[in-house]
């Protein structure tokens, strides 16, 4: 049977290249970059060049990128480190309540610890109002952490207009966003768009797990979360995971490739994708943004009456892997935080799927989906009915 | 680890096929990992490497502690993973007690003992040092600590797969490892959490490694570790015993060819593969570099801090001076070594020691030449 993976926002597997490039740095590239004999300036020169690989795909110094072990680990040092560096100067942090939980729970943890959290709504289609930001400014506000595209339901927050709003009006405020899932996918220009952090994972983007980057503009107060050897500009000791940079550093280059086409690959999969669904399974709603609004590569959809971990299960067995949230809450019971947020009723977030695509999907693959979902959800319905 | 990096490549949160071979795959690593140091499956946390491990360990106890009491017990040695997390917490308002070490780097159980007082919530001692070697009296000091009922955490970063770990029988409540320095990849560790410790994450997110520690999980990485601790572990004996044979070649070669050198750290309580020595009359950093030219990659201290001009902590920590600390050089051997490395070194190192000492001018003022060599 076909397998069609469509859980890229979840994770991707690694790009060719990228695989053949982990596995020689594997063998060849096993110096401590720390060292000072040539096997540590070797390991210190792959170092640099995946640097500037992802510095260049943001277009933003090679200095101002600092490696971590994951986006969760980018997301924890930034909103730490900056309250920790900044507690002197207020207790105030606005985020919205459709963050990623490595966010929401990073803020959880910081209430515990006395600070003040404002967690913005956001409107039926996921979007922040700047309005509602403006209020929440106090002036012991410290942070602004706003993710640029939803994990779930893909909607797209205007950042850099909330990023130079922020510069123009309130520049001792640190802006920071999640963009874990836009990097790659949608261009950023952190330094044009007035922000200060900017979190980003590898795995997301056919690199391997256990790679992340924080890009943190010159100036920005941090401070740091794992004391040690002072690599990375003593912002984040431990040695560096080499063959997850070096990884990282290709797959960056890659996909610069990919972007500068910019023939919008994935998301004409993802609109053709979405007629398909639309045609063949006309009782499907679309949660969130439509198909040429949203990120390019995330659609979720409900259909009444169905429970999304049922289809989940059906659609497996026809060999189509998706997923029924965030991979990081699907093991939990309770209905989905983002969905909440944007009013869904119940009935609709509990059926509620993603399905999501990356660089490597294949648009003859796709074609078969629309079907093979009809045949999933009128099964499904035959057994709930009976 | 190959495999999962594009076919089992599923993120284990996920509950579909893909996610829950990932899953198994983690599960695996974790019951080698656990067996190697006799700990429970659910006592061992993945981390993003020793670093990290030693933060969360000493932050996650001091702050989830901190009603019961503000102080640390440590030692002068550590690597820079704990004193460095330990002086933030000093300015956290934590009070922290180095104890000093004996000329052989060894920490006196007693010493903990005496230092340990009411309000005291964690001693973190090394297992084995990672510039001298130094094996650390563990068993005793986590009887002292298991007595007082004070936590007791261990960086055994350098000790796993070389020394019999057993948490039970030692009473460790915290132990970090890594990957990279037993052949497993870069970019993944270890933390062992005693069932029942009371400990905060460092990383908060998803509910990965049973809610404490967030991040989706490096799967090629924990699947590299969990091999390498089970090869090391399986291995360790018959390991230990040829890298004690090239060791001790390698020393006593040296000390016999080469005048006015010191062995730093324990003659036998030491890590098999650790040779650290100190040349006098001779900078560290210029004896590497004529190494490097002959091929041959060694160290003057710990990688981390080998880019900085300091003396090492842990050489003035003995009792070195400044000049002699300057003039170390910390050889470690490992599987690949043979012998023909050993004495291709004893061969290519007294030349080079000769050749410095002559453009040192204090060498030629104090020892008139090089007859001394």
């Amino acid at each position: 049977m076909r397998q069609i993976y469509l859980d890229n926002a979840a994770t991707t597997p690694l790009l060719p290249e990228v695989r053949d490039e982990v596995i020689r740095s594997l063998t060849e590239d096993f110096g401590n970059p720390s060292s000072l004999h040539r096997l540590g300036l070797q390991s210190e020169r792959r170092i640099k060049e995946s640097r500037n690989s992802i510095a260049q795909l943001m277009n933003v110094p090679a200095d101002s990128v600092i490696f971590t072990s994951g986006g969760t680990e980018a997301n924890n040092l930034a909103i730490l480190g900056t309250t920790r560096a900044r507690k002197r100067y207020g207790n105030h942090c606005i985020t919205t309540q459709i963050e990623h939980s490595s966010v929401l729970n990073t803020f959880a943890y910081l209430e515990s610890e006395g600070w003040d959290v404002s967690y913005l709504p956001v409107d039926n289609q996921g979007l922040l109002d700047l309005k509602d930001l403006e209020k929440a400014i106090r002036k012991d506000t410290v942070l602004v952490s706003i993710g640029h595209v939803n994990s779930e339901i893909g909607s797209v927050q205007p950042i850099s207009r909330i990023g130079q709003f922020l510069k123009a009006n309130y520049p001792d405020i640190i802006f920071h966003s999640d963009a874990v899932q836009s990097f790659g996918k949608i261009r950023l220009r952190p330094v044009d768009w007035g922000i200060d952090l900017l979190s980003a994972s590898g795995h997301k983007v056919h690199a391997p797990k256990g790679i992340g980057i924080l890009y943190i503009k010159k100036g920005t107060p941090l401070t740091t979360l794992q004391w040690g050897g002072g690599q990375e500009m003593g912002i984040r000791s431990g040695t560096e995971n080499l063959t997850g940079i070096v990884g990282f550093g290709k797959a960056a280059q890659l996909i610069y490739e990919f972007m500068d086409r910019e023939d919008d690959t994935i998301r004409k999969m993802k609109m053709t994708l979405a007629k398909g669904i639309s045609e063949a399974v006309p009782e499907a709603v679309i949660n969130g943004p439509r198909p040429d609004e949203g990120a390019p590569h995330i659609l979720n959809i409900s259909i009444p009456g169905i429970r999304g971990e049922t289809l989940l299960h059906v659609l497996e067995s026809h060999g189509v892997y998706i997923s029924t949230g965030s991979a990081c809450s699907s093991r939990r019971t309770k209905i989905s935080h983002v969905l909440e947020a944007i009013g869904a009723p119940i009935q609709i977030a509990e059926g509620a799927i993603r399905l999501s695509l990356s660089y490597m999907s294949d648009p003859e693959e796709l074609l078969l989906v629309p079907d093979i979902l009809r045949k999933s959800v009128d099964q499904v319905k035959r057994f709930t009915r009976r | 680890m190959l495999p999962y990096f594009n076919q089992d490549f599923g993120n284990p949160s996920s509950i579909h096929l893909y996610g829950r071979q990932a899953r198994k795959a983690v599960d695996k690593a974790r019951e080698s990992t656990a067996k190697v140091l006799n700990a429970k499956f659910d006592e061992i946390f993945f981390t993003g490497g020793g670093t990290e491990s030693d933060n969360w360990a000493i932050k996650g106890i001091a702050f989830a502690n901190k009603n019961k009491g503000k102080h640390i017990i440590t030692s002068s040695i550590e690597h820079h993973a704990v004193l460095y997390t330990c002086e933030y917490l000093e300015k956290m308002g934590f009070e922290v007690t180095y104890l000093p070490v004996d000329r052989y780097g060894m920490v006196d159980p007693q010493e903990v003992e005496r230092a340990i007082r009411s309000d005291t919530i964690l001693v973190s001692i090394m297992f084995a040092n990672n510039e001298i070697g130094t094996i650390q009296p563990i068993k005793e000091i986590g009887a002292i600590a298991k007595s007082k009922d004070v936590y007791f955490h261990t960086d055994a970063v350098q000790a796993v797969g070389s020394v019999d770990i057993d948490v039970e029988d030692m009473n460790i409540d915290l132990l970090s490892l890594s990957g990279h320095k037993i052949y497993g990849p870069k970019g993944i560790g270890a933390l062992y959490i005693r069932k029942g410790t009371k400990i905060v994450p460092l990383l908060h997110g998803g509910a990965q490694e049973r809610n404490r520690r967030a991040g989706t999980e490096n799967i090629p990485g924990i699947v590299g570790l969990g091999k390498a601790i089970e090869l090391a572990h399986t291995n360790m004996e018959k390991n230990n015993k040829r890298l004690i044979g090239l060791r001790d070649r390698l020393i006593n070669g040296i000390m016999n060819r080469i005048d006015h050198v010191l062995l730093n750290g324990h003659p036998n309580l030491r890590l098999p593969g650790n040779v650290n020595l100190s040349f006098e009359y001779i900078e560290g950093e210029s004896l590497l570099l004529s190494l490097d030219m002959k091929g041959i990659a060694a160290s003057s201290g710990s990688a981390c801090t080998s880019g900085s001009l300091d003396p090492s902590h842990v050489l003035l920590a003995i009792g070195l001076s400044h000049e002699i600390a300057h003039g170390s050089l910390r050889i470690t051997l490992g599987e690949d070594n043979t012998e023909e490395d050993v004495d291709y070194v004893l061969e290519v190192l007294p030349p080079i020691v000769q050749r410095l000492r002559e453009m040192s001018p204090l060498f030629v003022q104090e020892k008139g030449g090089c007859q001394y060599v």
